[in-house]
C-alpha cells in the first residue's frame, strides 16, 4: 500500500500556521523592524525594473530615451498607440488572440486528462502508479529543443504548421506532466472515508469524480490551470519554429523587437507590458497557490 | 492513499516484503486482469497522450542524429552515420556551449538560491506591508520571458539611454559602460537571476512555514540563539527545500532560450546548448548534426533529472 | 535505478509507435501543405523588417483595393528572417508564397528546384507593364540560376558606401574625397570622434551574422587584397590580407566605433546615425533613402562618397532584396501579381508621392534615376548609389579570381553557416573578447572544410 506517501493534511496545515506564528514571536521587535526595512529595499530593488518598464511604456519615445532617465516626463499613450499599430498597420491582435486561444483551450484539455489521470493514481491507485508519476515528470525534462525539428517535420506532412491546433495540443503535452502531479497531490488530501461512502452509494467513476472530487479540489483546479495558462502564454521556442503567418502568439510577435527600429523604447515596453498583462493578472490571483504549482504539487 | 496513518517506514518494509512473497503474475495475469484495466482507464489517456507527443519525436531526433541531412543538399540525404557524433564531440564552439550551460546554470540556480534564501527569511518576519513587498517580489517571475529579456536589453542595459547608464549620469559617473558587450554572459546571468529569485523565494518561504512548531519552541524554550535554531533546525529541515529548488531551477535553466535569443543572439560566448542546437538547426540547416546535438542535451538534462527525480521522490516519502 | 528502467521501457515502447506511425504515414504523406490564410484570394509573404518593407507593408491596401489580392505579411529582424526563410524553402512549407531572399541565395534555392522561375509563370508572361528591361541587366542577371532562367524580382538594389555628417566634417574641417581610402576614413573617424557630444567617429557593423558584420568587413578585405577562398577553393582566412583587413576594420571600431558595437547590426548603425551618435556610416546605399525621409532628424545634414578602398578601384557590395516565389505554392499567379506591384514603378511613384522621394525603394530601375522628382529630393544620394551599383563588380571584386560570384559573400549555401561562426567570433575582438588571430586561426579551419567539400568538384 502507498499510503505512507499520503501527508495528513490538516494536521500539517494547522501546525505550519502554528509554527509561523511561533516563527514570528521568536524574532524581536527591533529586530523585524531592520527586516522590514531590507525587506522592503530588496522588493523595491527587485520590482523596480517592472516599474520602469510601465513607467517607460507611458512616456513619449523622445522622454523615453534621455540619458538620465526622466523619470517624471508627462505620460501619455502614444506608446501604446504604437503598439496597437497606429503607424506601422500591423495590428497585434491576431497574436494575442491566438495565445489566449492556445493557452485557455490548452489548459481546459489538459485540466480534462489530468483529473482521471490524477484518480488513477490517487484515489484508486493502480499498481505501480509511482512509475507513471516519474514517466509524467521525466517528459518535462526533455528539452523542447531537441524534438523541435520532428515536430517542424510531422507538422509539415499533416498540413499542421502555422496551425494554432497543433500549437496548443503541444502546450497540452508541455503541461499535462505539471497538472498531473497538482492534481494528484489535490487528490491525495482528500478523506478516503468520502470514496468510500460513494462507494457504497453505488455511484461509478463519473458520478464519483463529479459529485465527490471536482468540488473539494476546485481550488486546485483554479491553480492547476492558472499555472498551465502561465506556461503555455510564455512559451516561444515552439511557436516560433511551428507557426509564421496566422497563428503566430504574443511572444513570437515580441521577437521583432529584437532589433532596434529608431526610437522605440516606449514602444517595446508597452508591448511587454501588454503581453506580460495576463500573467502578472493570473499569477497574483493564485499567488498563494503558485509556489505548489511551481514544484509540482511537491510543496504546500 | 487509503490510511493515511500508517507511518512511511512501515509501509515500506510492508511493501518490500510482500514483494518478496507474492509469486510473480503470470504474463495473462498481469495483462488480463479486468479489474486492473478498470483502474488504469482513467490513466490511459493523459499517458498514451503524453507518450505521442513527448516520445515520438525525440525517438526520430535520434533517428535523424544518424542521418547525414543537411537541408540545403537535398541530394545527399542518407541514413547510417557517426558522423555528427564525431562532430559534436570534436566541435570546440560547442565544447564552449556546454560550459556555458554548465555556468549559467550553476550560477543563476546557486546565486537565486542563496538570494532566495535571505529574502524569505525577511518574509518570513512580521513587519509592516509584508503581503505587498510579497507581492513586490513575485512580480519579476510573472512577466513573459521574452519580454523581460526585451525589457532588459533595451531599457536597463542600453549602452546609451538604459537606465544603468541613466543611474550612472544622475549620480554624476563618467562611466557610461556597454553592458552586454563588455560582460555579455554576466548579463544574461543577472536577468536570468532577477527572473529566478522570486521563484526560490516562492519555495524557500513555504519550506520555512513549514518548519514543525513544536521544536521551534523547544529550542525557544531552550534558550537556543538565534543562530543555534537557524543552523541546528531550520538549515536541516530546508535542506529538501534547498534541494528541490535548484533541482526545479536547474531542469528551467538549462533550456533557458528565450533570453539568449533576444539578448545576444548567441555571440559574445553566450551560446547554450538549447541556443547552439537552434542555430545548426536554422541557420546551418544540418539537421543530423543539430539532432546529434539534441541528443547530447537530451542527455545531459536526464543527468540533472536523475538527481531531481530522487529528491523530489524523498521529499514526497518524507513529508 | 528506477529512473533507468523508465527510460528504457519509454524508448522501446516509443521506438514501436514510431515503426507503427512511419509505416501509416507513408501512404498519407504528400498531401496537406499549402497556405491556408485567408482564402484564395490572399498570398503570405515573409520579408525582412528594413524600413522599405515597413513602408510596402502601410501601402499595400493600395495593392488590395486594386487587385482585390489580400497580402498577408510576416516581418522579422534580418537574422531570424533568414532562418525562416531556409528552413521555409529547404523544406517546401508552404507556408509562404512570396519571401524577401536575394542575390545570395537565389541562384542555389532555384538549383534545388525551391523556386519558381518567373519564366514559368503565365501572370508574368502576360504582364505588360512591368518591363523587365527597365531593370539593372546586373540584378536581373544576378537573380538568374544556373539554367538562365530568371528567379526573382529585387524590390531594391543596392551597393555600400560612406554616409557622413557634412555638417559635423565642416565644423571641424574634415574633407571626405569622393572616393576616400581608408586610412583616410580612419583619420577622419579619430578628428570627428567627439565632435559633437556623445557622438562617435564612425559606425560600423559588429552583429554577428554573415549578412551583418561580415557583408561591410569581406568589402573591407577584398580591397585589402584578401579572399575567403582562391579560384581553387583554398582558404585564405588566416592569410596576412584577410588578417590586415580585419585588424585595421576592428581597430577602427574599437577605438572611434559607435556605443555597443558588438551588438550593433544595420538597424542599430541607422539608429545610431539618424540620432546624431555618430558622424560618418560605410554601408548600404539603401540607407541613404531612411537617412534622407522626411521625418529623418539628419536630412540634408548628410553627404555621400564611394566605398572606402585600399587596393582596388571600387568596392562597394552588390545586393538585392529580391522576391521570390516558392515552388510549393499554388498561388504563383497572384504572387507574380503582388510582385509586379511592388518593384513596380508606380509604386515607387505613390512612395514618392506619399513618404517622400527620398524613401522610395530604389536601386533596381534604371527609369528611377531619370526621373526628375527623384533627381531633385534624391540627388544627394542617388548619384552615389547610381555610380557605387554601377562600379561594384560581383565577379571580380578583389585582387585574384574567385571561385564563385559574389563581392560581400561567397555564393555556396554553406557559407550562411561559415560566415555567421566567424562573425560570432569578429564580434568578440570588437568587445574585446578574443584577438583577431584566433578568430582568424579559428575561422580558417572552418573554411578549410567548407573548402574540402569543393574541391573535388
Amino acid at each position: 500500500m502507498t499510503s505512507a506517501l499520503a501527508p495528513a493534511p490538516s494536521k500539517l496545515a494547522a501546525e505550519r500556521k502554528k509554527s509561523s506564528e511561533r516563527g514570528r514571536r521568536l524574532g524581536s521587535r527591533g529586530g523585524n523592524i531592520a527586516a522590514g526595512i531590507a525587506a522592503w529595499a530588496i522588493g523595491i530593488l527587485f520590482v523596480f525594473p517592472v516599474f520602469f518598464m510601465v513607467l517607460t511604456s507611458l512616456h513619449s519615445e523622445v522622454n523615453a530615451s534621455t540619458n538620465p532617465p526622466s523619470f517624471f516626463a508627462p505620460l501619455t499613450l502614444d506608446g501604446y498607440r504604437e503598439f496597437f499599430g497606429a503607424s506601422s498597420g500591423a495590428s497585434p491582435w491576431p497574436p494575442l488572440i491566438n495565445s489566449a486561444t492556445a493557452s485557455i483551450i490548452s489548459t481546459i484539455l489538459v485540466i480534462l486528462l489530468a483529473i482521471p489521470a490524477a484518480y488513477a493514481l490517487s484515489v484508486k491507485p493502480i499498481k505501480k502508479w509511482t512509475d507513471a508519476m516519474f514517466f509524467f515528470l521525466s517528459t518535462k525534462m526533455l528539452p523542447a529543443v531537441a524534438g523541435l525539428l520532428p515536430l517542424y517535420i510531422i507538422a509539415r506532412y499533416l498540413g499542421l504548421l502555422d496551425n494554432i491546433n497543433y500549437l496548443l495540443i503541444l502546450y497540452t503535452a508541455m503541461n499535462l506532466p505539471i497538472a498531473v502531479w497538482m492534481m494528484r497531490s489535490f487528490l491525495a488530501d482528500i478523506p478516503v472515508e468520502l470514496f468510500e461512502a460513494a462507494a457504497i452509494d453505488g455511484a461509478g467513476l463519473i458520478r464519483t469524480l463529479r459529485s465527490i472530487i471536482v468540488p473539494i479540489i476546485s481550488p486546485g483546479i483554479a491553480a492547476t490551470a492558472l499555472i498551465c495558462f502561465i506556461f503555455a502564454w510564455n512559451e516561444l521556442l515552439l511557436a516560433n519554429t511551428l507557426t509564421s503567418v496566422i497563428a503566430g502568439t504574443a511572444p513570437v510577435f515580441l521577437t521583432s523587437f529584437v532589433t532596434s527600429q529608431g526610437l522605440f523604447l516606449a514602444k517595446v515596453c508597452a508591448a511587454a507590458t501588454i503581453v506580460s498583462l495576463p500573467v502578472i493578472i493570473a499569477g497574483f490571483a493564485a499567488q498563494d497557490k503558485l509556489v505548489q504549482g511551481l514544484s509540482l504539487g511537491a510543496v504546500k | 492513499m487509503a490510511t493515511t496513518t500508517a507511518t512511511p517506514l512501515d509501509t515500506k518494509a510492508e511493501a518490500k516484503a510482500a514483494k518478496k512473497k507474492e509469486p510473480k503474475p503470470s504474463f495473462n495475469e498481469r495483462w488480463l486482469d479486468k479489474k486492473g484495466w478498470i483502474r488504469r482507464f482513467p490513466l490511459l489517456p493523459a499517458l498514451v497522450f503524453t507518450i505521442i507527443l513527448t516520445q515520438i519525436p525525440f525517438v526520430a531526433t535520434i533517428i535523424i542524429s544518424f542521418m547525414n541531412w543537411e537541408a540545403q543538399n537535398p541530394t545527399e540525404i542518407a541514413f547510417g552515420t557517426l558522423d555528427n557524433y564525431v562532430q559534436v564531440f570534436t566541435d570546440p564552439a560547442l565544447r564552449s556551449s556546454v560550459f556555458f550551460t554548465i555556468v549559467l546554470t550553476v550560477t543563476v540556480v546557486l546565486v537565486s538560491l542563496a538570494l532566495g534564501l535571505g529574502i524569505s527569511l525577511l518574509l518570513n518576519r512580521k513587519f509592516f506591508g509584508r503581503g505587498a513587498v510579497r507581492t513586490m517580489m513575485i512580480t519579476p517571475f510573472l512577466i513573459v520571458p521574452v519580454a523581460a529579456a526585451l525589457l532588459w536589453k533595451h531599457a536597463i542595459y542600453n549602452p546609451v539611454y538604459g537606465l544603468l547608464n541613466g543611474l550612472l549620469t544622475l549620480v554624476g559617473a563618467e562611466a557610461q559602460p556597454d553592458w552586454i558587450t563588455e560582460f555579455p554572459r554576466l548579463a544574461i546571468e543577472v536577468q536570468l537571476i532577477w527572473y529566478w529569485t522570486p521563484f526560490m523565494t516562492l519555495i524557500l518561504l513555504a519550506g520555512l512555514q513549514s518548519r514543525p512548531g513544536d521544536i521551534l519552541e523547544a529550542a525557544n524554550v531552550d534558550g537556543a540563539s538565534a543562530w543555534q535554531t537557524f543552523r541546528f533546525i531550520t538549515m536541516p529541515h530546508m535542506r529538501r527545500y534547498l534541494e528541490l529548488g535548484g533541482l526545479l531551477g536547474s531542469i528551467y535553466v538549462i533550456q533557458t532560450f528565450d533570453t539568449v535569443f533576444v539578448m545576444t543572439a548567441g555571440s559574445l560566448g553566450t551560446a547554450n546548448l538549447p541556443f547552439t542546437v537552434y542555430e545548426t538547426l536554422y541557420s546551418a540547416q544540418n539537421y543530423g548534426l543539430a539532432s546529434a546535438q539534441g541528443v547530447v542535451v537530451v542527455i545531459f538534462s536526464i543527468a540533472i533529472a536523475t538527481f531531481l527525480l530522487r529528491t523530489v521522490s524523498t521529499l514526497f516519502e518524507e513529508s | 535505478m528506477r529512473w533507468n528502467r523508465k527510460v528504457a521501457a519509454a524508448a522501446g515502447l516509443s521506438a514501436v509507435l514510431v515503426a507503427t506511425t512511419a509505416c501509416a504515414g507513408a501512404g498519407g504523406a504528400g498531401g496537406g501543405g499549402g497556405g491556408e490564410g485567408g482564402g484564395d484570394n490572399s498570398i503570405n509573404v515573409l520579408m525582412v523588417n528594413n524600413p522599405q518593407m515597413l513602408a510596402l507593408q502601410k501601402h499595400a491596401g493600395e495593392f488590395t483595393k486594386e487587385s482585390g489580392i489580400t497580402v498577408n505579411f510576416t516581418v522579422k529582424p534580418e537574422n531570424e528572417m533568414r532562418n525562416q526563410a531556409a528552413q521555409e524553402f529547404a523544406n517546401q512549407s508552404g507556408q509562404f508564397d512570396v519571401a524577401t531572399l536575394s542575390n545570395f541565395e537565389i541562384p542555389f534555392y532555384s538549383k534545388n528546384n525551391w523556386l519558381w522561375s518567373m519564366d514559368d509563370i503565365q501572370a508574368y508572361k502576360d504582364d505588360k507593364e512591368f518591363n523587365q528591361a527597365d531593370i539593372f541587366p546586373a540584378m536581373t542577371e544576378s537573380l538568374k540560376g544556373p539554367d538562365g532562367k530568371l528567379y526573382g524580382e529585387p524590390f531594391y538594389g543596392e551597393s555600400s558606401f560612406l554616409m557622413y555628417r557634412k555638417d559635423v566634417a565642416d565644423k571641424a574641417g574634415v574633407t571626405i574625397k569622393d572616393k576616400p581610402t581608408w586610412d583616410e576614413v580612419a583619420a577622419a573617424a579619430a578628428k570627428l570622434d567627439g565632435a559633437e557630444s556623445g557622438m562617435k567617429g564612425i559606425c560600423l557593423r559588429g552583429l554577428p551574422g554573415w549578412g551583418e558584420v561580415f557583408a561591410p568587413l569581406t568589402t573591407v578585405v577584398n580591397t585589402f587584397g584578401g579572399t575567403w577562398f582562391e579560384k581553387d577553393w583554398t582558404a585564405k582566412v588566416n592569410a596576412p590580407e584577410f588578417k590586415e583587413a580585419t585588424t585595421f576594420y576592428t581597430d577602427l571600431v574599437k577605438a572611434h566605433g559607435e556605443a555597443g558595437a558588438a551588438q550593433a547590426g544595420f538597424a542599430e548603425c541607422l539608429t545610431a546615425t539618424t540620432q546624431s551618435k555618430v558622424a560618418m556610416w560605410y554601408d548600404a546605399t539603401s540607407a541613404a533613402g531612411s537617412l534622407e525621409a522626411p521625418d529623418s532628424p539628419v536630412r540634408g545634414k548628410m553627404a555621400y562618397a564611394q566605398a572606402p578602398v585600399k587596393l582596388t578601384d571600387a568596392s562597394g557590395w552588390l545586393y538585392t532584396w529580391a522576391w521570390a516565389i516558392e515552388k510549393k505554392s499554388q498561388k504563383q499567379d497572384n504572387a507574380w501579381k503582388f510582385i509586379s506591384w511592388a518593384s513596380s514603378q508606380k509604386y515607387e511613384e505613390l512612395v514618392g508621392a506619399q513618404d517622400g522621394w527620398a524613401t522610395v525603394p530604389a536601386g533596381k530601375r534604371i527609369s528611377t534615376y531619370e526621373n526628375p522628382e527623384y533627381k531633385k529630393e534624391a540627388g544627394a544620394f542617388g548619384e552615389a548609389t547610381l555610380k557605387a551599383i554601377a562600379e561594384a563588380d560581383p565577379v571580380n571584386p578583389g585582387v585574384q579570381p574567385r571561385p564563385t560570384i559574389g563581392i560581400q559573400f561567397v555564393d555556396i549555401p554553406e557559407f550562411t553557416d561559415l560566415g555567421t561562426k566567424v562573425s560570432q567570433d569578429i564580434s568578440a575582438v570588437i568587445a574585446g573578447k578574443k584577438t583577431v588571430d584566433e578568430a582568424l586561426n579559428n575561422g580558417q579551419k572552418l573554411a578549410e572544410a567548407v573548402g574540402e567539400k569543393y574541391k573535388g568538384q
